[in-house]
């Protein structure tokens, strides 16, 4: 009778380790499921080149171009301002902090993470908008520009949390070595830890770079949501996201409008796909 | 001439410093003017009615109750399979492909995009078990969400039981699952809890997967059933923010602050179970 539940009870544990497996699996299947639909209306190459997104007018205009390029534009500027600063923050955070001040700043940036999207998209709105605004004298402050400075600081803790342990899993003999032969701390940075731990440092700038895209509240609150073709950074732009976010609540159910969100949907899936597992490459290299 | 490196040393590491004060001041800056500014807005009364004049007066209790409503749905889901699977990779898996799967399943199912799950919880729950947007449906989409967190913490503290602890188990005559259940799981309980409190608070303070599968505009009164709407507290806040014009200042940055704090207390609840694990732990 124990053998017999405890037979059951490792097949529960083997049905759960595969779970995530299996809604991997779920998600993409459905976003498929409902996402192809949009094909019979339009062809793949229109939808993915298509520069105009009139997804309500008669016959519905389904060109994602302007949304994919606002996505990129975005993601681009959020990358330019967070990677330098998260791996340098990273760098100060594993080498040079006293140990009482790295566990506050460790803190600091756990509770960046923690902050929801849409009370950072809301800060982002009260604060940032405005400033963008007066300092470019534009008309609106709700622009790619905002977007990528609000993105870059939720792509920081990614980035600082993963960049540090990539350094911190040098080993110690590298630099010791380094010390040995008369380098500075700063000269064993630069020329001994930072290539070492480089394709873990790489790997966290693509994670970063992974939730950026993904990120949707913020950027739909702060971006302005103009799904034309992005001219500058200083104008709107709609991102992929903030489509499917904005739009979906008046999608009906079956109609073409619908499929062609979730056919959205399966390009963000495919593109953090593509993601994870590269960033996952780069990770394992190093071990 | 000669560069002097301890010159380029400075340089570069008031740099890297600037960098630091770069993430950590705006960090400050954000909890402190939500805090100043939000406040005020708080009391009894904010926290205990509902929504009036079309959400620019009144309260957010029905925002609050539906969050833990939709928490606790997510927890009660995520939980026992997230438990379960971490104690399948750290126990019984083995380093074989099947396992490399595994994890990078769960890696990708932490990477995608909060928006899709929406997509897929409408389209999964909402539309083909015709649960309707539910919150049922929201707390499913939420769960599967935060499964990755919760998988990851619990192997996390699985793994960081010691050997030895299982020998000893096993050799006086302990089966395997018994050696899990008395002597792995009691010793691990801190970091799953940690994990648990993580998810809480991320399941908490977001958005894009509820959208589509159960947040209501505006419901004056509370959910009766888990088949009903519920109003939350993250897309109450963006509502005010964006959706409904003329809304008090005083009222955005009053659930700003309720939800931040949320947010934050459980993550500074982590926190200290871990802090206080880790000076406890003898081995």
């Amino acid at each position: 009778m124990r053998k017999f539940k405890e037979f059951i009870i490792e097949k529960l544990i083997l049905i759960c380790g595969l779970a995530s497996i299996l809604f991997v699996a779920l998600i993409f299947l459905f976003l498929l499921k409902e996402g192809l639909a949009v094909f019979k209306t339009v062809s793949p190459f229109k939808f993915l080149f298509g520069k105009s997104w009139y997804p309500i007018s008669e016959p519905p205009q389904l060109g994602i171009l302007p949304l994919i390029l606002g996505s990129l534009l975005v993601t681009a500027g959020a990358a330019i301002i967070s990677i330098p600063i998260g791996v340098g923050c990273a760098i100060y955070i594993a080498e040079i902090a006293p140990l009482k001040v790295k566990e506050v700043l460790k803190a600091g940036i756990e509770l960046l993470a923690a902050i929801p999207s849409v009370v950072l998209g809301f800060i982002g709105m009260v604060t940032l908008v405005p400033l963008v605004k007066s300092i470019f004298h534009l008309p609106t402050g709700l622009t790619a520009l905002s977007g990528s400075i609000m993105l870059a600081f939720m792509a920081m803790p990614t980035i600082v949390s993963i960049a540090e342990d990539a350094l911190y899993s040098v080993p110690k003999n590298y630099k010791e070595g380094a010390f040995a032969l008369g380098a500075t701390h700063w000269q064993t940075i630069w020329r001994v830890m930072l290539p070492a731990a480089s394709s873990g440092i790489l790997a966290a700038v693509m994670l970063g770079i992974g939730r950026v895209i993904g990120e949707t509240m913020a950027v739909m609150m702060i971006t302005g949501n103009a799904a034309a073709m992005p001219q500058s950074i200083l104008a709107p732009v709609r991102t992929l996201t903030a489509t499917i976010a904005a739009e979906m609540g008046e999608a009906v159910v079956g109609s073409e409008h619908y499929f062609a969100l979730f056919a959205i949907g399966v390009v963000l899936f495919i593109m953090s796909f593509a993601i994870n597992v590269t960033a996952d490459l780069f990770l394992h290299k190093r071990q | 001439m000669m560069r002097n490196p301890y010159r380029t040393q400075n340089i570069a590491f008031f740099f890297l410093f600037l960098a630091t004060l770069l993430i950590v001041v705006p960090v400050g800056l954000i909890v402190v003017i939500i805090i100043q500014k939000g406040l005020p807005a708080i009391n009894w009364q904010f926290l205990s009615d509902i929504p009036r004049q079309g959400m620019r007066s009144g309260g957010i209790f029905p925002a609050i109750v539906g969050t833990l409503y939709l928490v606790t749905g997510a927890i009660v889901f995520a939980l026992p399979i997230g438990l379960l699977a971490a104690v399948y990779l750290s126990e019984y898996s083995r380093d074989n492909a099947l396992n490399r799967i595994i994890k990078l399943a769960i890696v990708n199912l932490a990477g995608v995009s909060s928006v899709v799950y929406g997509l897929f919880g409408l389209a999964l729950f909402v539309v083909f078990f015709k649960l309707g947007a539910s919150i049922i449906s929201g707390s499913l989409t939420l769960g599967i969400m935060i499964l990755p967190l919760i998988i990851t913490a619990s192997r996390e503290a699985l793994e960081s039981v010691p050997h030895s602890f299982r020998e000893v188990s096993l050799s006086l005559g302990a089966s395997k699952w018994q050696t899990i259940r008395h002597i792995v799981l009691p010793n691990a309980i801190p970091g799953i809890l940690t994990g648990t409190i993580l998810g809480l608070g991320r399941a908490a303070g977001e958005t894009a997967p509820i959208l589509f599968t159960v947040a209501a505009f505006y419901l004056p009164q509370l959910p009766k059933s888990a088949l009903d709407q519920a109003m939350a507290l993250p897309y109450h806040l963006y509502v005010i923010s964006t959706q409904v014009p003329n809304v008090d200042e005083k009222v955005r940055y009053g659930t700003a602050l309720v939800l931040l704090t949320l947010v934050l207390v459980m993550n500074l609840v982590a926190i200290i179970i871990r802090y206080k694990f880790r000076k406890r732990k003898k081995w």
